[in-house]
């Protein structure tokens, strides 16, 4: 296909490959943030094409498995209330939260509908004025946006019925979480290409100096990957810590203005739960006070619903790079994508899930 | 008893959609059985109205299935569940070497389908049965209360004569076997996903849903010798080579590169993030012969119309795995999926 097979040349993949080896004299333990790029790097083999030196640890730029446990567990008692409509991209229903899943949930009879856009959601609720549609709005920087734009389709419509359950996060902050834990072992970043589509990359620059690691904007196909590792080892070696932009095809540093505005108009941060990581300053999205009617927490009472993590799994440190997922003593055993014990063995995007369905037999035999 | 008593009146049906009356056994279940299905299947076995079909003796091994089909939505670009249960249940046994000779079909309707899809969906099975000989010989109908039912559920049995010399079967996988798949992969899911509600894209393509029968026939006739047949239905290209990898305790080499795709199938898997190589086929197998057969299999099935193409091999490995030589060039194991592939969030 055009413009794909163009990035997942062989030839092409094995001359970067050859590069990066040379490139390479020291150990180094570099992150990609987005599960996007897990997800690539699994499935196309990148990993075994890296000199031994250079080590690649999977970030928590999945959105399904940062969502905090009590969040799910909230959404379940939503869905289970006889006038909603629960609307949910399809990842988030196998999730598992405290006691059950959305997809259990669904199951014994509430009426929980995979959408494809939020749009389609507020299309849901004028069609049906008579239930409650709540959209789980889950995402980065990359799905915001949308939300952003169904919130406000749904204020022009003036649709009374319609809500939103908010568990976005934002990247930046995360990065600085995880610079800063005493553990950290990361020396550079491979930045979402996505993400910076849409938000820019602006935010990188004071976190690249403060914390001295060079960042480095990627895309998602394998020679965008090798690429980025090219660069990011070449300012590790050379004691760099600049942004760069891998993903000039799509990536601008201003970011999509349009976006952004709609974004602010909707949005503004907040101290926020990640799953497995705790919370965060300013790392979440919630609704400002012209939207705060669209709340499905507090129109739905559910703000109470607490939730306690599972003990055995470390989704934590694993979405924060301080171990890999077949490290994990519950990993494929106690934990399997047909019963995860954490969200990582949920999403594709999920570094667990990548590792048993790209790894599966190898890394239970390790 | 007089014209004037009050008597159970018939049922008030409207005359273009099931009633649950339409299931009842009296007079409309009779009437929906003549103009629906009976104007569709003409086989004789069946208008004799019979409990059951009389069968003509067979001197050979035969070949039973049974399948079900409840798909959504029941028309999509390429076919309707009518052809599909046709399809599936002639390549089902056109799989285990056999000639599909009869078939039943039970209609499971939720009241208030439409009477004219449903004698849409008899016409295109009786004129998938017919291109290749398959007797429709017997049938039931059932309808169910409104709610209780997805529109339409079939059910089906066929029948077929074991014409294959030797048995099929994943036990006669040997090492150094060629792998072919018999034309491009993934069409039938991407077609479905393309018309899915709240999915829906424009694109020209269409399900691959066909009969497998005559490609099987076609090699079978050029001698071809035959260790293992599958047709790729849900699940894909890499569920099936699983499925066979595991029976065989054989592990299966392919390379990524070689397994064809078209590029409007490549680009709705890029866009909703799911992979071609799970991608449901309805139109597909997977042929496992001996390396010296191999370029036989691929004439035959040329000959046939069929666009095939070499995969992969068996290798020597003991474990039944799945190893893909990935795009760029990397050796990884293709596993099995655990559930329904789900579109990725971003």
């Amino acid at each position: 296909m055009k413009y794909l097979d163009e990035y997942r040349d062989r030839r092409a993949a094995q001359r970067y490959a050859k590069l990066l080896a040379a490139l390479t004299t020291k150990p180094w333990t570099v992150m990609e943030i987005c599960g996007g790029q897990t997800h690539s790097i699994m499935r196309f083999g990148i990993d075994r094409l890296l000199p031994p030196g250079l080590q690649l640890v999977h970030g928590p730029g999945c959105p399904v498995c940062v969502t905090p446990l009590e969040l799910i567990d909230r959404a379940i008692a939503i869905s289970r209330r006889p006038e909603t409509v629960f609307c949910s991209f399809g990842d988030m229903l196998r999730v598992p939260g405290s006691r059950s899943s959305l997809l259990e949930a669904r199951a014994q009879g509430a009426d929980i509908r995979v959408v494809y856009s939020p749009l389609d959601a507020v299309e849901l609720a004028r069609r049906l004025p008579a239930r409650q549609v709540v959209f789980f709005a889950v995402g980065f920087e990359t799905t915001a946006p949308m939300t952003a734009m169904a919130a406000r389709r749904a204020r022009d419509l003036g649709l009374k019925n319609f809500s939103l359950l908010t568990a976005h996060v934002l990247v930046p902050p995360a990065m600085a979480a995880i610079l800063s834990a005493p553990a950290n072992r990361v020396q550079g970043f491979l930045a979402a290409g996505h993400v910076c589509t849409v938000a820019g990359f602006s935010d990188y620059e004071p976190l690249a100096r403060r914390y001295r690691v060079p960042i480095v904007v990627t895309g998602f196909e394998p020679l965008d990957i090798l690429q980025g590792l090219c660069m990011l080892t070449r300012q590790l070696e050379r004691g760099l810590c600049e942004v760069q932009n891998q993903y000039g095809r799509s990536a601008r540093a201003a970011g999509n203005q349009a976006a952004l505005a709609v974004l602010r108009e909707v949005f503004e941060p907040c101290r926020r739960q990640w799953r497995g990581i705790g919370p965060i300053e300013s790392s979440g999205l919630r609704l400002t006070p012209p939207y705060a009617d669209l709340d499905a927490e507090k129109r739905f009472g559910v703000q109470e619903i607490a939730a306690q993590e599972p003990r055995e799994c470390l989704a934590g440190e694993i979405l924060q790079g301080l171990r890999k997922p077949h490290e994990c003593p519950a990993f494929g055993t106690l934990c399997t994508p047909e019963r995860p014990l954490g969200a990582p063995m949920v999403s594709s995007e999920g570094a667990c899930a990548a590792y048993h369905r790209y790894r599966g037999a190898e890394a239970n035999r390790k | 008893m007089s014209d004037q008593a009050p008597a159970c009146p018939m049922p008030h049906a409207p005359e273009d959609t099931v009633t649950l009356a339409h299931g009842g056994g009296g007079r409309l279940m009779h009437r929906l059985i003549e103009k629906v299905f009976l104007a569709a299947f003409t086989d004789p076995a069946l208008h004799e109205a019979h409990d059951g079909a009389l069968l003509e003796p067979c001197p050979d091994r035969q070949a039973f299935t049974t399948d079900s089909f409840v798909i959504r939505p029941l028309f999509f670009p390429g076919g309707d569940i009518g052809s599909l249960a046709v399809h599936g249940t002639a390549n089902d046994l056109a799989m285990c070497g056999a000639q599909p000779m009869y078939m039943s079909c039970g209609f499971i309707i939720e009241e208030g389908f439409s009477l004219e899809a449903l004698a849409e969906i008899a016409r295109s099975m009786a004129r998938a049965a017919g291109q290749i000989g398959l007797r429709v010989v017997t049938g039931d109908t059932k309808v169910v209360e409104r709610g209780k039912g997805d529109g339409l559920y079939l059910n089906t049995a066929g029948v077929g004569r074991v014409v294959a010399p030797d048995p099929i079967a994943p036990v006669r996988v040997r090492p150094g076997d060629a792998v072919i798949v018999s034309g491009d992969v993934g069409a039938h899911g991407a077609a479905i996903l393309s018309v899915r509600e709240g999915l829906a894209f424009d694109t020209a393509l269409k399900s691959d849903a066909a009969h497998l029968w005559p490609q099987v026939r076609a090699l079978l006739e050029a001698g071809t010798e035959l260790h293992c047949l599958r047709d790729l239905t849900r699940g894909g290209l890499a569920t099936t080579l699983n499925e066979i990898a595991q029976k065989s305790g054989r592990d299966v080499c392919l390379e990524e590169t070689a397994v064809p795709l078209r590029p409007e199938v490549e680009a709705a898997c890029e866009l909703f993030g799911l992979d071609p190589l799970y991608m449901a086929c309805e139109g597909r197998f997977a042929a496992f012969v001996p390396p010296d057969h191999r370029e036989r299999a691929l004439r035959a099935l040329r000959a046939a119309g069929a666009a095939p193409a070499v995969i992969g091999e068996v290798g020597t490995g003991p474990r039944g795995e799945v190893r893909l030589r990935t795009r760029i060039g990397v050796e990884r194991v293709l596993d099995m999926l655990s559930g329904e592939q789900l579109p990725r969030i971003c």
